[in-house]
């Protein structure tokens, strides 16, 4: 075990990825020899050439493109792409080629490609650093999307993702990089997919969060539990695919929903939990289901902080909720 | 459940390099057989037999010469209209009248629109509809090909239009910076649906492009069978010599329309489709064969009815084949179906059985 952030967890098992099988690679913009814009890759280039960790011309739809041939032909390559705001121009090969090679092949062409891209806001990086835009990829057939929140989730969720024979959109809470350390194991030990974490139990409301929210959500908790509120904060780790279980079994134990995301609002991923709920445990529920979101708004610069959830909004969510019934 | 990676035609093992002199009966025949192939598919659509049909008629010379280059090792990144690779490549007729069929037997299960097939056993990555995205997956492969130290090489058809896509730039400025084993194969049939040549771009030629990337471009008389055959092995000697990258602009012309979809009335003449068929790649490798004194009119007569004959039966023989399991519609599109998939499935299953789906 050893205590470590976000980026360190991710760079550690890139390199114990690497090390295990000569089949995984890296590639992406700046990834070599700066070691990643957040040093995610550092040191890798050193480790294991730049014939495995390749520094790529600046196109997102180049690199995804190339790693698809890669994987088709039988290497693991996982992709970086600089800020999830940046992989409109890959959008095309992920939507249509990725996610769809096996199902279009007939199950000959499976293409296994782990993209890693860091989301999210917080950073103080305007709009075109700092977005949440998950649900585009959730809502297309054929690629799992995962989301951890800790170091040491982000070491298991990224061995999955590797070892996975599906494609993996891999999104890393950049605001929370640093700032949350954790202890770590050594071991390869994955984090399966489709498993969210109780991050904490609770009797009087649910609180469903992912990547760099989940904190958000903890402090809520922690808040509303010295008001004598017993909050219960569920990570999802994967959006897809999604532990529907988990999330059925929280509600039908306390009858209260809160969904916390950065993502806009208006069809983000909290709106498919909600319908989950509506359609699945709607006797179980004591007040309507409620969202703690960012704005359907472009991602602002200045105002960053009003539109990132915050843990008094939650507290304010889930007193409505109490108050509801 | 059909099983994905059945070969019925496997090219033997010892064939690990391409011939080095080309087989110009083989050609010829493999190019007929495309011929009437397309010419049966354009009827079988229009009497409602098979949905939609993308013919080919044109470009015969060009994919069978860059495929008799290539050896069977070599991976080939299709568009949707190399038909007669995918012969030449030994993929047998049934198996691309069971893909236009969508029927059980189909190696891609149904789900895609005709023409979209791929056989994974002789190294035919499966099509796509959107543009030009092969491009930058064959570089790709040829990466990992190096990696491996594999000598291979990976090809790319598409066409013109393809040229402006953002997957023609990636692909080629990606190849051109890793010096990766790959020949970037542009069909100029001279029309993207119904944008002329001329109005893609404003280069004299397409092959020129290919000197921004740092690679030869080569422009071939794609009606030529030899010429193209010889730049395609020029191109892949290059290329397994550590030479990087080529761009091989095969001139032709569509013949038929971008696809049973389109009508080409609406943006060309029948005085310039007759001007391009008077350079007819089928009549032109006829003529050689008959002036070298290989070939007559009567073998080719011959020739003719009993490729016709062929194609005919082996489209009825696909046609008997079983309908798609409906359930299979759920596999595939991930390792191992998801319990959101499974959740799916079920209600499938009831609506199957309460006959409220219509197969």
């Amino acid at each position: 075990m050893s205590e470590m952030n976000i980026v360190q967890a991710i760079n550690r098992t890139l390199r114990d990825a690497m090390k295990e099988d000569p089949d995984v690679l890296v590639l992406g913009e700046d990834v070599g020899v700066n070691g990643g814009v957040f040093r995610a890759t550092d040191g890798l280039i050193r480790e294991f050439g730049a014939e495995r960790v390749i520094d790529t011309p600046l196109s997102e739809t180049g690199i995804i493109g190339t790693a698809i041939g890669m994987s088709l032909y039988g290497l693991k390559p996982i992709a970086e792409i600089q800020f999830l705001d940046f992989i409109y121009p890959a959008f095309d090969q992920i939507v249509s080629e990725l996610a769809k090679f096996r199902y279009r092949s007939g199950g000959q062409y499976p293409a296994h490609v782990v993209i890693r891209a860091p989301y999210g806001g917080g950073i103080k990086g305007g709009i075109y650093h700092s977005q949440s835009t998950e649900a585009y990829f959730c809502h297309t057939a054929g690629i799992k999307v995962v989301i951890p929140s800790t170091p040491s989730d982000a070491r298991g969720l990224l061995f999955s993702a590797i070892a996975d024979e599906d494609p993996v959109l891999f999104l890393e809470p950049k605001r929370i990089y640093r700032s949350l350390t954790g202890e770590v194991s050594d071991s390869q030990e994955k984090v399966p997919f489709g498993h969210a974490r109780v991050v904490r139990e609770g009797s009087d409301v649910s609180v469903f969060a992912y990547g760099a929210m989940v904190p958000v959500a903890q402090e809520a908790a922690d808040a509303l539990g010295r008001d004598g509120v017993s909050t219960e904060v569920i990570d999802l780790r994967t959006l897809v695919p999604l532990d529907e279980a988990a999330v059925l079994a929280s509600v039908e134990k306390t009858g209260r929903a809160i969904i916390v995301h950065e993502a806009a609002r208006f069809c983000g991923f909290g709106a498919e939990l909600s319908a989950i709920l509506a359609e699945k445990a709607l006797y179980s529920l004591k007040a309507p289901v409620l969202r703690v979101t960012g704005y359907d708004t472009p991602f602002p610069y200045a105002l960053e902080n009003v539109y990132l959830p915050n843990p008094e909004r939650v507290v304010r969510a889930v007193r409505q909720s109490l108050q509801a019934g | 459940m059909a099983e994905p990676h059945a070969v019925s035609q496997k090219l033997p093992q010892s064939e690990t390099d391409a011939a080095p002199e080309p087989d110009l009966l083989d050609a010829y025949r493999l190019m007929v057989l495309a011929r009437a192939t397309d010419e049966r598919c354009l009827m079988l659509q229009r009497q409602g037999r098979i949905g939609f049909y993308a013919p080919l008629m044109g470009q015969e010379a060009a994919q069978v010469g860059a495929s008799r280059a290539l050896a069977p090792q070599d991976w080939i990144f299709p568009a949707y209209r190399e038909l007669a690779v995918a012969l030449a490549r030994g993929v047998p007729l049934r198996a691309i009248f069971d893909q236009l069929l969508g029927n059980a037997d189909d190696r891609i299960r149904g789900r895609q629109m005709p023409n979209h097939f791929g056989f994974r056993d002789v190294n035919f990555v499966v099509a796509s509809s959107p543009i030009g995205t092969q491009i930058t997956q064959a570089v790709g492969a040829a990466m990992a090909a190096q990696r491996r130290k594999d000598s291979i090489v990976t090809i790319a058809f598409f066409g013109d239009g393809a040229t402006s896509s953002n997957d023609f730039h990636a692909g080629l400025n990606f190849a051109g910076v890793f010096q990766t084993p790959t020949i970037f194969f542009c069909q100029n049939n001279q029309w993207a649906i119904s944008l002329p040549r001329e109005k893609q771009t404003r280069s004299a030629t397409l092959a020129e492009k290919g000197s921004a990337y740092g690679m030869p471009g080569v422009l071939v008389d794609g009606n030529d069978f030899l010429a193209v055959y010889s730049a395609v092995r020029e191109a892949r000697e290059r290329a397994l010599s550590g030479g990087g990258p080529t761009l091989i602009e095969a001139e032709v012309y569509r013949f038929g329309p971008h696809s049973t979809s389109d009508d080409p009335k609406r943006y060309r003449t029948e005085e310039q489709l007759a001007a391009a068929k008077e350079r007819d790649p089928i009549l032109r490798l006829k003529g050689e064969l008959v002036s070298a004194g290989r070939w007559t009119e009567e073998l080719d007569h011959q020739l003719w009815e009993e490729v016709r004959t062929r194609v005919t039966r082996t489209f009825e023989e696909a046609e008997k084949a079983k309908p798609l399991d409906p359930r299979s519609i759920f596999d595939d599109v991930f390792a191992h179906v998801t319990p959101q998939l499974a959740e799916e499935r079920a209600q499938f299953d009831a609506e199957l059985r309460d006959g409220v789906l219509k197969l």
